[in-house]
């Protein structure tokens, strides 16, 4: 890598410079793109949409409404909720003043957004709806710097007492009447908007704090709209482009995606009617730019698989053969590479017929560009939807680099890498192999944490990414794990934990899973049944169960399981690096791992050391070669209760199959 | 338990304060000396009560006390040997259920009653039935003031479905719902009528707990926000006691007790017949 400095280097695409922050972009969409869609929102069954020149109107009269209630520049706010357009007209009413808004995870439990809320020292809550009303109302003694509360849906909350309470649409009226009264005060307004600059902080992210406690991310405006218009450059997005906003506001993925590109190329965001429909809203309205964790596409091809088995023979068949089809030749079409004439005939058959009802069906007929990061996808999952002609890429993302470290640019795309350092973006490998990256996306600090700030941005930019990786061949990244998972058995055999998770974790039976052994004799594994495949089976085998636990501990369900593992484990043996890791124990979890509990976070990864001590009576079982454990754990209800779910997990034991002669391996790895 | 979501409910100024401004000195539905009987066996006998414009009044009792009998007594379906019924200041004579529904007095039942096959839509739709004035013949032909109506109770509908929170159900057939979004359904159902009088057939048995809270949530929210009458059977007394202004206690067909949550549970006779709970400690 060479070494430049941020101030040498030139931008990909020509900036708008005036238009340095997000509030002057909406200044500048509502001029260029005033008669465009911003925003849609689906409401009581039917899209509403708001043009940027609406969306101007209604950002200026919520920021004059605010100001009113007596926000200062400098001080934060935290907004809390799903995705809705007046939830982020809020973003852009803060920033337009100086302040700087922190979104908070709407499904966290009090505790968590109390926190978040005092530790950021917000001054108002922005929020959806009674849930979050109550929410804070509940932890006002904690956070004593909140001075009001402003909700969106007004729904339950009638007879609240309103004296530091108001509705979205009371402080617009606010602002509307001032305005009517006092038309200096837009000049005052705009004039506010200018004195903002690009390299001022603009948002607090909470990180979502897979070892202890969140630390809020601070970006500048710099950060965000650099990062945002190299990504749209990158992908060629521009105004006629659409997203559905689904994801957590709270998360740096969302913030980037649904609002830092979305201002910057002017495109528009749809909001879901309620989380629950964001699959059918998806179809309705087709996004072009499209994110999703790879949980996410798993779980419709799980939907896929399960809906198949129900279907007709012919369909089936149909089905199972124009799959093949497209397993076949459908990437090298999506790739443009050069295809016989009689698979592209069928292929072209199967799109009608198939593919084509199949992608209006799971919501990408529009789709130009989708990205999946977060986790390994596994390679199978990948080239399906790819050869389905859904334009699906990997990215390395991290809240602290604005998103975007790496990103495949069209015709490399591989399931196993996660592409080249993004516009912009250096990346380099240290010496203990952690990946580290500086660029414009970079973070400015992290809130109240000098200490963390320094052990992970150096002096001259470079950010601590935390995950172990290398550069394949063709100088594509790939990520091995978190640096601080990769351990090793007792015989030396190199132990990546999430690298073996990954691979059993494609089964479509099985939805989580915590691979163990660093340090120990053998590696093992624990295992989460996926509910929804597993019941399914169960249902059309008769099998009766009344619990995800009776269903877990079935001995046909443990069978399956192990034909899984051994699947597993024959694969492993065949490479001579990681025939030494194969499972030789698992155990079937008698609970769902769960972000209440505090074993995933918020973002749905496995909290690694908390599950290791929490199932530790499992883990020491299993390594004393026990067949069978009791345990009792403690369960949070969604309300904050607390119960306990107690039983037993039988233990089996694998059968490990001697290392194949190494293969020769690709140079780079 | 279920003090959850009445302290979730409640508004910060005290639930006192909201009794007195929902509910009015207004009676809605008067019952005199009711006694109905199939054949020989008494199913009601002589039973009085009132129902207070805004009030969510409870009825309860052991199986067989004769609840479901007293609900259908009030939306005519069941024709009472003796007694008056008055409802809305006019005494009534016998009369079929649905000119008792098209006075403003919807129910839900015991067993879910919905049309199946039909989706969630269709199914509340079904419930603006009553409210349509358009004939067949523009109805079939879907144009002009049928169109123009459906419209317009398509949107009642859709408020109806975001009140309830089962806008991902729209258009699936209800029976292929769980039991618990069934009941939800039929409530949005008998919402659909706008009724004055809302009468609910054990909205909550057969639901586990999560189920009922969101059901007890969606009571109160019915009762404060829409400002409907409630006349409620149920057999969860966390919910019964938490939910109600006033609580009618029958037992046999007769009535043991009236009164305020509290002053039922003290009641020595309700100890005895139904909650059958040790007086001693």
């Amino acid at each position: 890598m060479t070494e430049t400095t941020l101030s040498e280097k030139t931008l990909s695409r020509p900036l708008d410079a005036e238009a340095d922050t997000v509030p002057k972009l909406l200044l500048r969409n509502a001029s260029i793109f005033g008669n465009r869609p911003a925003y849609r929102e689906k409401h009581l069954g039917i899209w509403q949409s708001w043009t940027w020149s609406e969306t101007l109107d209604e950002v200026q009269a919520f920021a004059i409404g605010l100001h009113l209630l007596g926000l200062k520049r400098g001080q934060a706010i935290a907004i809390i909720g799903d995705n809705r357009p007046g939830l982020y007209w809020a973003f852009t009413a803060a920033q337009s003043l100086g302040c700087i808004p922190v979104p908070v995870y709407q499904d966290s439990v009090a505790e968590e957004t109390a926190y978040v809320v005092a530790h950021s020292e917000a001054s108002m809550a922005i929020v959806e709806n009674q849930e979050q009303v109550d929410k804070i109302l509940s932890i006002s003694e904690e956070v004593p710097t909140i001075e009001h509360v402003v909700y969106e849906d007004p729904r339950g909350l009638k007879k609240y007492d309103h004296s530091r309470l108001h509705s979205i649409e009371d402080v617009q009226v606010l602002g509307r009447e001032e305005i009517k009264k006092n038309p200096d005060i837009v000049k005052w307004w705009l004039n506010e908007i200018a004195t903002t600059k690009g390299s001022d902080d603009c948002v607090m992210l909470y990180t979502s704090g897979t070892t202890g406690r969140p630390k809020g991310v601070i970006l500048s405006s710099d950060n965000l709209i650099l990062t945002a218009h190299n990504a749209n450059a990158f992908d060629g997005l521009n105004e006629t482009d659409e997203i559905i906003a689904y994801l957590p506001m709270a998360w740096v993925g969302d913030h980037i995606f649904s609002y830092a590109q979305a201002y910057c190329a002017g495109f528009c965001v749809a909001c879901p009617e309620s989380p629950a429909t964001s699959a059918l809203d998806q179809r309705e309205i087709g996004p072009t730019f499209f994110f999703a964790p790879p949980r996410r596409f798993e779980a419709q091809l799980t939907d896929i698989t399960v809906r198949m088995e129900d279907a007709s023979k012919l369909k089936k068949w149909l089905f199972n053969y124009f799959l093949g089809v497209a397993k076949r030749c459908g990437v090298d079409i999506l790739e443009g590479k050069p295809v016989g004439i009689v698979d592209r005939a069928l292929y072209w058959l199967g799109d009608k017929i198939i593919y084509a009802p199949l992608r209006n069906q799971l919501g990408y007929t529009r789709l130009r560009v989708g990205y999946t990061a977060g986790e390994a996808i596994g390679p199978e999952m990948f080239s399906f939807y790819r050869s389905l002609g859904i334009n699906l890429k990997q990215l390395m993302g991290q809240t602290e680099g604005s998103v975007y470290v790496t990103m495949q640019p069209d015709g490399e795309i591989y399931a196993d890498t996660v592409g080249r350092p993004a516009p912009d973006v250096e990346v380099k490998i240290s010496d203990d192999g952690e990946i580290l990256y500086r660029g414009p996306g970079v973070f400015v600090r992290y809130h109240k944490n000098e200490k963390a700030t320094e052990e992970t941005k150096t002096p001259d930019g470079w950010v601590h990414s935390g995950d172990a990786g290398f550069f394949d061949h063709r100088e594509h990244l790939v990520i091995i794990d978190r640096a601080k998972d990769v351990g090793k058995l007792t015989d030396g055999s190199l132990f990546a934990p999430k690298y073996l998770e990954n691979k059993v974790k494609f089964f479509p039976e099985i939805r989580e899973v915590v691979a163990l052994g660093a340090g120990r004799d053998f590696a093992s594994m624990i295992i989460n049944i996926d509910l929804d495949s597993v019941g399914n089976w169960a249902e059309r085998n008769n099998v009766i169960y009344a619990s995800y636990q009776e269903l877990a501990g079935h001995p046909d369900v443990y069978k399956m399981i192990e034909a899984r593992i051994d699947e597993l484990n024959k694969g492993l043996s065949q490479d001579a690096q990681m025939a030494g890791v194969q499972i030789k124990r698992f155990g079937v979890l008698h609970k769902e791992l769960d972000a209440d509990d505090g074993e995933l976070t918020r973002t749905l990864k496995v909290r690694r050391s908390f599950v290791a001590e929490r199932y530790k009576t499992l883990i020491d079982a299993i390594y004393s070669g026990a067949h069978d454990c009791h345990i009792s754990t403690e369960v949070t209800f969604e309300d904050g209760r607390k119960g306990s779910i107690e039983g037993h997990v039988k233990i089996v034991d694998m059968k490990v199959y001697p290392a194949a002669e190494a293969p020769v391996r690709e140079a780079a790895e | 338990m279920m003090a959850d979501v009445g302290a979730a409910a409640a508004p910060v100024g005290g639930s006192e304060y909201v009794i007195d401004e929902r509910i009015s000195d207004e009676i809605v539905l008067d019952v005199a000396d009711i006694s109905l009987s199939f054949g020989g066996v008494k199913a009601i006998q002589g039973v009085s009560f009132n129902i207070r414009k805004g009030e969510v009044r409870a009825i309860i009792g052991p199986n067989g006390a004769g609840k479901t009998s007293m609900l259908n007594v009030i939306n005519g379906f069941y024709h009472p040997q003796l007694g008056t019924i008055t409802y809305k200041g006019q005494r009534r004579t016998a009369m079929r259920p649905y000119i008792a529904a098209s006075q403003g007095i919807a129910r839900t039942f015991q067993n879910v009653a919905l049309f199946r096959g039909m989706s969630t839509l269709d199914n509340i739709m079904s419930g603006r039935t009553l409210k349509m004035k358009s004939g067949l013949l523009w109805q079939a032909i879907n144009w002009g003031p049928a169109r123009n109506e459906e419209v317009a109770h398509r949107k009642k509908v859709e408020e109806i479905i975001d009140f309830l929170e089962i806008q991902q159900i729209r258009k699936t057939p209800v029976g292929r719902l769980p039991y618990g979004l069934q009941k939800r359904v039929e409530l949005g159902r008998a919402l659909a009528m706008e009724p004055e009088l809302l009468l609910l057939d054990e909205p909550m048995a057969g639901m586990n707990l999560e189920e009922k809270e969101d059901m007890s949530r969606f009571i109160i929210d019915v009762n404060e926000q829409m400002g409907t009458t409630i006349a409620l059977i149920e057999h969860d007394m966390g919910v019964v006691m938490d939910l109600s202004d006033r609580v009618l206690v029958l037992d046999h067909g007769e009535m043991i007790a009236d009164g305020t949550p509290d002053e039922v549970q003290g009641n020595q006779n309700v100890i005895d017949a139904y909650l059958g709970v040790s007086h001693a400690e």
